[in-house]
């Protein structure tokens, strides 16, 4: 960021330093400096006050490299009622949230590097979480024409996607993944065959069977993921899947991993804690694209995450307007908020059940983030970004929409009680967020 | 001798018990002697209003809702779709509350999404009635097909039911099918794979791919209206091979080892899933599913009008 | 039920046998006020007023030499406190066979009390058509009224409070015929 320079020393003091890039998890002292990590272990004692020092007191929580959405939609340009880039960058550090990767389909789409700096000067308006625009594949998202990479990446782009919106051609996914090699970065894809998907408003089965809703059959996921590790053998290029939601995807990213095809994939946390039972009942809040599936599902993907087949845990953060899910089930629009859950739903849902570790779920929203999208932070290394989360992981809380940082309020958790909270986010070496302060 | 309320809304079969679904059917057995009578009408609900909100277009079940509610006194409006502001876009829920905001006491709807009458109900206090949402529930169709079954055969337990061809998209087969389960009967389906759910296994059902052995097992035909759009849409070839390979025809009942009872919920397509002779031959009970059709549901307003529990103790005394 | 608890044991009025001889000097008054059996038609109740009419008509039948046709009158759907009366009352049957313009129709009830239901079942009727002339019979009138309404013929005349409760019971539905009173907490 910009303002870095004049940044004073923040020392976060007696925490559970946990550091997954370097392997690091004792009770201790983070110091920042000028923006950047100058310790992270050991108690520092006293430390010299050359600067104005804010000192948090980290006992009891634990401090660890600044998590990171890969896959988040703040809605500016078109729909800053819903949203805007300073309303979720905020939600993001709020969410212990250093930095949130936007998605594309706004109106106008992100598809050209004036776009993109827009993005990027909002963002430093902001002074909150650090934003990364993510350009457009093809120009409009029509799915026709590239649009132009490396003006995009040239202007702060870190990865291209028509998220929102599938790309159904399969000879321009090919030339998009050859195309991105030159910039090496990953092109990120959701997936899903249009024309079995079509009029689906939930997972396809017994649920919706009963409740009389079409159905989005797995498969409409799984052609697309295996089409995309297949083009991606062929070309060599990096495609990172979003949002996966199948118990056969794992199987078929596993299968190219195993072959050392490059796929990356995420996963959001509504799709490794919730089943399609929530759609019960017509609440437009469990409504989102890819839905929720089912109990078997959730569990080969919370296994998945565990051994690293999912690379990491991304929000597809998507507010709406509370009008527009305050209607008829099929008529109501996908997704939904969540940026200010993540944490607490991956603690509640993954560790506290003890599927994974602590130093698993930094790795899956701080570490994997930065290193499969090539971003800045991830780690407390000495002289890197000074991007820092303090949380604690036994807070438990109950879930109000209408406490958060986000315009949006449609979310599945509501009323629900959850465990984990960010207490502290620092983004460069600067305190954008602290809990009850 | 009271009744064991059904609650406040109609909205499905899957949520009642066999006790509500049983009550309503009796109580529907005397209101069928009111529509014999030369003054076919008894004040119960007078002076209560009913709006028939119909977002899609309904001759039969609009006309025999109207039928129940003027044969108990009610005063009805009909709102259709395309005579109100609905088609400018207001919303359902804005649409609902203008409504309730003129006081009325009942909602009787029809939408095209499937969970729309729960919508509804969820936000707004008069009782509220599902004629028909979306792919999801038909309740009173499923009702009314539960009693002419049930004078039929005396009971339902133990009636072998076949419900044949467009499932998938069918909120008659869906009402139909927890009904009869709820009372007894055992139910399959029988059509194309490609018009019934992919999760049909697990619901309960025996499965026919072929009429000929649905014939053979059924002692009643619950034949499905064909939408016509399912074959612009490609879920079927042609109406001309649907009628051959999966029409209830009169030579295909020929063969069968007993008399089935024929029911359809209309509007038929005659030619299509039914053939004239099987419609009009003499184990068609489709009539006698239309009268039935005004009994039942004047006895779901009965149950449900009114009947306000908060004044129940004062009345006693 | 606590209802019952508050109350004290119930007296007995009318025996089997008494119910039996005001059935028949009911039948017989019946016959009377009509000046013969020309045109009647005795409308029970439900429940327990459509069995007293068979026993009625029977009796009838038996000293006249006729038949006496008989219905049933089910005045649920004609309750003028439907609005407040909580959970639905289950609806019975009505069944009028016949035409009842020009008849002379009898009512037949087991109690009289506040008159709402004779209320509801004028209604009812004048809705199947417009009889000569309607009278009222009854097995017991406990008195009460809270509407101008009269007995024509009544088997037996006694005052019970509001408080207290009046209980026929019939051998079809009851296994016995008797009349019951309890006359309230105090009594």
């Amino acid at each position: 960021m910009a303002d870095t320079t004049a940044t004073p020393l923040v020392l976060l003091r007696g925490g559970r330093v946990l550091d997954p890039s370097t392997g690091l998890d004792e009770v201790g002292d983070v110091l920042l400096r000028d923006g950047k990590v100058e310790h992270a272990g050991g108690s520092l004692g006293e430390v010299r006050r050359d600067g104005d020092l804010t000192e948090v007191d980290c006992r009891g929580l634990v401090v660890s490299p600044g998590f990171i959405d890969v896959h988040c939609h703040l809605r500016e340009p078109g729909r800053e009622d819903v949203e805007t880039i300073a309303t979720g960058a905020r939600a993001a550090a709020a969410g212990g949230f250093t930095a949130v990767c936007a998605m594309p389909n706004t109106d106008p789409v992100t598809d050209n590097q004036a776009a993109v700096g827009f993005i990027i000067r909002q963002a430093q308006l902001a002074g909150a979480a650090r934003v990364y625009p993510i350009g457009a594949i093809s120009v409009g998202q029509k799915g026709e024409a590239l649009a132009e990479f490396g003006e995009m990446i040239g202007a702060g782009a870190v990865a291209v996607s028509d998220d929102g919106k599938p790309v159904a051609s399969a000879q321009l996914m090919r030339t998009a993944l050859e195309y991105a090699r030159a910039f090496n970065i990953p092109v990120a894809d959701h997936c899903e065959e249009p024309t079995l998907a079509r009029g689906g408003a939930m997972n396809e089965g017994i649920v919706s069977a009963r409740l009389g809703l079409k159905g989005i059959p797995d498969e409409a996921e799984e052609i697309m993921v295996i089409r995309d590790i297949l083009l991606s053998r062929r070309t060599g290029g990096h495609v990172h899947l979003c949002h996966m939601s199948t118990k056969g995807s794992v199987e078929l990213i596993r299968w190219g991993k195993e072959r050392g095809i490059r796929v990356t994939a995420e996963v959001c946390p509504h799709h490794i804690s919730l089943t399609e039972d929530a759609v019960e009942g017509y609440n437009t809040n469990a409504k989102m694209n890819p839905p929720l599936r089912t109990a078997e599902d959730v569990a080969a993907l919370q296994e998945a995450v565990k051994d690293g087949t999912i690379d990491l845990v991304a929000t597809d953060h998507a507010p709406h307007h509370y009008d527009e899910k305050e209607r008829e089930f099929s008529d109501a629009p996908n997704g939904i908020v969540g940026l200010e859950t993540a944490l607490a739903v991956l603690v509640t849902h993954l560790v506290a059940p003890g599927i994974i570790s602590y130093d698993t779920l930094v790795d899956r929203m701080s570490c994997s983030p930065a290193r499969v999208f090539g971003l800045p932070g991830g780690t407390l290394r000495k002289g890197s970004v000074g991007d820092v989360t303090v949380f604690d992981p036994t807070a438990g809380w109950t879930v109000d929409p209408a406490q958060f940082r986000t315009k949006g309020r449609n979310s599945p958790y509501n009323g629900m009680s959850l465990t984990g909270r960010a207490m502290c986010t620092v983004v460069g070496g600067r305190i954008v967020y602290r809990h009850n302060a | 001798m009271s009744a064991a309320a059904i609650g406040k809304d109609l909205l499905g079969l899957e949520h009642l018990t066999p006790e509500q679904i049983t009550l309503i059917l009796d109580t529907a057995v005397p209101f069928k002697e009111i529509s014999e009578r030369a003054i076919k009408k008894v004040p119960t609900l007078r002076g209560m209003t009913i709006v028939n909100l119909f977002f899609e277009a309904s001759t039969r079940t609009r006309i025999s809702f109207e039928f129940a509610e003027k044969r108990l006194s009610a005063d009805t409006v009909n709102v259709a779709a395309s005579g109100s502001s609905v088609s400018k876009g207001e919303t359902l829920v804005d649409t609902a509350r203008n409504l309730e905001a003129m006081k009325i006491d009942m909602v009787v709807i029809r939408h095209q999404g499937s969970g729309a009458a729960r919508f509804l109900a969820d936000r707004i206090q008069s009782n509220v009635i599902n004629a028909g949402d979306g792919t999801h529930e038909h309740p009173t169709q499923g009702l009314l097909d539960l009693l002419t079954l049930r004078e039929r055969f005396g009971t339902l337990s133990g009636v072998r039911v076949c419900l044949c061809g467009d499932v998938l998209h069918s909120r008659v087969a869906r009402s139909n099918l927890w009904g009869l389960q709820k009372l007894g009967a055992e139910v399959a389906v029988c059509g194309p794979r490609s018009l019934l759910p992919n999760a049909i296994d697990e619901l309960g059902v025996r499965v026919f791919s072929r009429i000929e052995e649905a014939i053979e097992w059924a002692q009643a035909l619950n034949i499905l209206r064909l939408q016509l759009e399912r074959m612009q849409a490609g879920y079927i070839p042609s109406l001309r091979e649907y009628n051959r390979v999966f029409g209830v025809t009169r030579e295909r009942l020929e063969r069968a080892p007993r008399d089935i009872v024929i029911m359809h919920p209309g509007p038929m397509n005659r030619g299509v899933e039914i053939d004239s002779d099987v419609a009009d031959g003499p184990h068609s009970v489709i009539l006698d599913q239309v009268t039935n059709g005004v009994a039942v549901r004047m006895a779901v307003l009965y149950l449900l009008a009114g009947g306000r529990p908060e004044l129940a103790e004062a009345a006693k005394g | 039920m606590a209802y019952w608890r508050s109350m004290s044991a119930p007296t007995i009025l009318l025996n089997a046998a008494a119910v039996g001889r005001t059935v028949r000097r009911m039948a017989e008054e019946i016959v009377e006020l009509f000046d013969g059996t020309e045109g009647l038609i005795l409308v029970g109740i439900q429940r327990r007023g459509v069995q007293l009419a068979q026993r009625i008509g029977a009796v009838i039948e038996q000293t006249e030499g006729v038949s006496v046709p008989r219905g049933a009158l089910d005045i649920t759907l004609y309750r003028d406190d439907l609005q407040t009366v909580g959970p639905r009352p289950l609806v019975g049957k009505t069944d009028l066979p016949w035409a009842i313009d020009g008849k002379r129709l009898v009512i037949v009830d087991d109690v009289l009390h506040t008159g709402r239901t004779i209320r509801a079942a004028l209604d009812e009727l004048a809705d199947f058509g417009r009889p000569a002339r309607i009278a009222l019979a009854v097995l017991v009138d406990r008195g009460g009224r809270e509407l101008p309404i009269h007995a024509d013929i009544v088997g037996k005349t006694v005052e019970v409070p509001p408080e207290g409760r009046v209980d026929v019971q019939v051998s079809d539905l009851d296994g016995v015929d008797a009349v019951l009173v309890n006359r309230g907490s105090q009594g």
